[in-house]
């Protein structure tokens, strides 16, 4: 018994360390950065200014923020659009499809997304698979202009997120006693009536963690628009990238960053609450 | 509401999973405002036989008729059939009152109706004052009402429940088990009942159809199937019995001659099978008379008699188990008498069974 406690003492700090040096402290030196004056050679000057955080609510960045949030929700939505169905069959199916179909989530993730991300660029680019297998089929006469696109940026975002919506929605599904449906079904409903009102309540946990999951990492995938979009479409992960790299602006990189900790931290703050509320409602009745 | 006219009939339906087949070739005709309950036991097709009629399922050969016209390939939620499922099925993210609309809600009935009729059928299963909990606040038993009004509020045909009594403790269950008659008998509606307890089928149902893998063993009022029945599946599914085999040996007046355990006894009955043919005699527990019999006393000529080996107290009943020489073991079962207060057996205790004649049941063995 000693043992273990000695050996659960030993995980839990080093855990704790780890959250230390890499969590905590990093951020609070953002958080204390971003109330800093810029300077040319060293970075940061050490006086305290507001400034960074008056720029972020000018229009120019107000307008980054408005476009990062439109393409994350574009995102989610049809993250969630295609998702739901497919883990909606996932969930139902049983033996060696499912097994398979459970590979084809998984095995992305044991590739770097940077790779897949070019990958994907290959698929798309005006001489690419999809172009090239249109024009084959003369479904088009001339090539799609798809990459550099706000489009492409999109289909990169979704392509890399999707997986973080089908796991949770499977998870929810799975849980989903068949007997609800039936219940629905004997009480008069048809298929769309007891999908509006019984499939998704009683999955709305798993619709929630999904968007969330998806919602919030779009935010700091930088280097999809970067290369998907050629760099021409500017969103909060790029702005922030760009103070540092670029612009060698710590102190405004940092104002945004944490405005954009805030903003995640509302958002599961929200999630918190939601789950909260449906799981209350959500108890299951009976045996 | 007609009476015998059949409400739903299934006929030569076979329903196979896979490789078994559950039900062959069943046929079932079930009157308007009957009682029906379905025995059997674990894994016979009970279920699967009232998903059937629900639309849960789908035959895979013969029709299913719901008041005359044809309902098998309806879908479950065209059907004027509602279930009360065994696990209840309450939707957990309504409240007791959305619940019970919720059919209602279907139907796309005015709001105002559909508060008056889901009230009413609250109030019908005492729950008026839960209207706004979550299932997940109800007891078992509350939540089994309001699974009840839920379907019962659909005014359907044919109302089929499913075990809806077998997660309720002994109390509760036989309260409910007289509410939900009483509900029936005032709505009139049908109801197919599921339950593996003899007992409540015996207690509750017009009609009992005790059911062995799929096939159809009896049909009959309660009474029926435990004073005759139909083989000795029946007697032995549906309450405790004795079975005494036996050859019948000459026909006499009244009946026959036949050696039981090594007893010559006559059985008085009407049927008469064969001389011969191997017969079955079936008698309850409670219809044995089991008579002490003093140190000395001989036998009487004819009687059996046997040895006390257990007894066991059932509160209102004293069980024993009596010994025949031949080493079968019978059981009776006594109600304790005022008058004969030292009714309690020693074990070992010699004594004579008899029974009052026509009792039995004699059974022809194939
Ligand atoms: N969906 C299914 N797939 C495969 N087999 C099934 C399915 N449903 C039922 N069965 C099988 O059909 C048989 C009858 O099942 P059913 O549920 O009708 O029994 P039951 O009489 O209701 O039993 P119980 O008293 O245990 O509820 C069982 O052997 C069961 O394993
Ligand atoms: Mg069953």
């Amino acid at each position: 018994m000693n043992e273990r406690s000695l050996f659960k003492t030993i995980v839990i700090s080093i855990i704790s360390l780890w959250f230390l040096i890499f969590v905590f402290v990093p951020n609070i030196l953002v958080f204390a950065v971003s109330f800093l004056e810029r300077h040319e050679n060293n970075f940061v000057t050490f006086s305290f200014t507001l400034e960074n955080y008056q720029r972020i609510f000018t229009s120019v960045y107000f307008t980054v923020f408005a476009e990062s949030f439109r393409l994350a929700f574009i995102s989610m939505l049809i993250c969630l659009l295609v998702g739901y169905p497919f883990a909606y069959r996932l969930a139902r199916l049983k033996g060696r499809v499912k097994h398979i179909l459970f590979m084809l989530i998984i095995i992305p993730f044991w590739t770097s997304s940077l790779i897949r991300t070019y990958a994907i660029m290959i698929v798309l680019k005006t001489n690419g698979l999809l172009n090239k297998t249109l024009l084959a089929t003369g479904i088009i006469s001339e090539p799609l202009e798809l990459l550099y696109t706000g489009t492409a940026v999109t289909i990169g975002m979704v392509y890399s997120l999707l997986p973080f919506m089908i796991l949770p929605l499977y998870a929810s599904i799975e849980k989903l006693d068949k007997v609800y449906i039936e219940a629905a079904g004997d009480l008069g409903a048809n298929k769309i009536q007891t999908f509006i009102k019984v499939i998704i309540p009683l999955t709305m946990p798993g619709i929630i963690a999904g968007c969330i999951l998806v919602f919030l990492p779009s935010f700091c995938l930088f280097y999809i628009p970067d290369l998907m979009g050629g760099a021409k479409e500017l969103l909060i992960g790029n702005l922030i990238k760009n103070q540092f790299l670029s612009a060698r602006d710590w102190p405004f990189g940092s104002a945004v960053s944490v405005v954009l900790s805030c903003i995640m931290a509302v958002l599961l703050l929200v999630y918190y609450k939601s789950t909260k509320l449906v799981q209350k409602s959500g108890e299951r009745g009976g045996i | 509401m007609k009476q015998n006219s059949p409400v739903i009939e299934l006929t030569n339906i076979t329903k196979s999973f896979g490789e078994n087949t559950i039900l062959k070739n069943l046929n079932l005709s079930i009157s308007d405002g009957e009682f029906v309950t379905l025995l059997g036991p674990s894994g016979c097709g009970k279920t699967t036989i009232l998903r059937l009629i629900a639309g849960f399922e789908q035959p895979d050969e013969g029709r299913i008729l719901l008041a005359g016209s044809d309902i098998t390939d309806q879908p479950s939620n065209k059907r004027h059939v509602n279930t009360v499922f065994q696990s209840y099925a309450l939707f957990p993210h309504m409240t007791v009152f959305e619940n019970v609309a919720f059919g209602l809600n279907m139907d796309k009935m005015s709001k105002s109706e559909i508060k008056a009729q889901v009230n009413d059928a609250l109030r019908m299963v005492k729950m008026s004052d839960y209207a706004d909990r979550k299932p997940s606040q109800l007891s078992g038993g509350q939540q089994q009402r309001v699974a009840i009004a839920r379907a019962v509020v659909k005014k359907p045909r044919i109302l089929l429940l499913d075990e809806p009594l077998s997660a309720l403790d002994f109390k509760l269950r036989k309260q409910m088990q007289v509410e939900l008659k009483q509900l029936q008998r005032r709505l009139g509606i049908t109801f197919i009942f599921v339950t593996h307890d003899q007992e409540e089928a015996l207690s509750m149902s017009d009609r009992v159809i005790v059911m062995e893998e799929g096939v159809i063993q009896q049909s009959g009022t309660p009474k029926q199937v435990y004073e005759q029945p139909a083989n000795l599946f029946v007697a032995r599914f549906v309450g405790e019995i004795n079975v005494l085999d036996t050859v019948v040996e000459k026909h006499t007046d009244n009946g026959f001659a036949c050696k039981i355990e090594g007893f010559s006894c006559e059985i008085h009955s009407k049927k008469r099978p064969a001389e011969g043919s191997k017969v079955s005699i079936l008698l309850r527990p409670e219809d044995l008379r089991v008579e002490e019999l003093a140190k000395a006393e001989k036998p009487e000529a004819g009687s059996i008699f046997g040895r006390v080996e257990e007894t066991t107290y059932k509160g209102a009943t004293l069980e024993s188990i009596i010994v025949l020489p031949s080493g079968k073991k019978l059981l009776a079962s006594e109600f304790f008498d005022e008058e004969y207060e030292e009714f309690d057996y020693k074990l070992g205790q010699d004594v004579a069974i008899s029974w009052v004649d026509g009792w039995e049941v004699v059974l022809v063995n194939e």
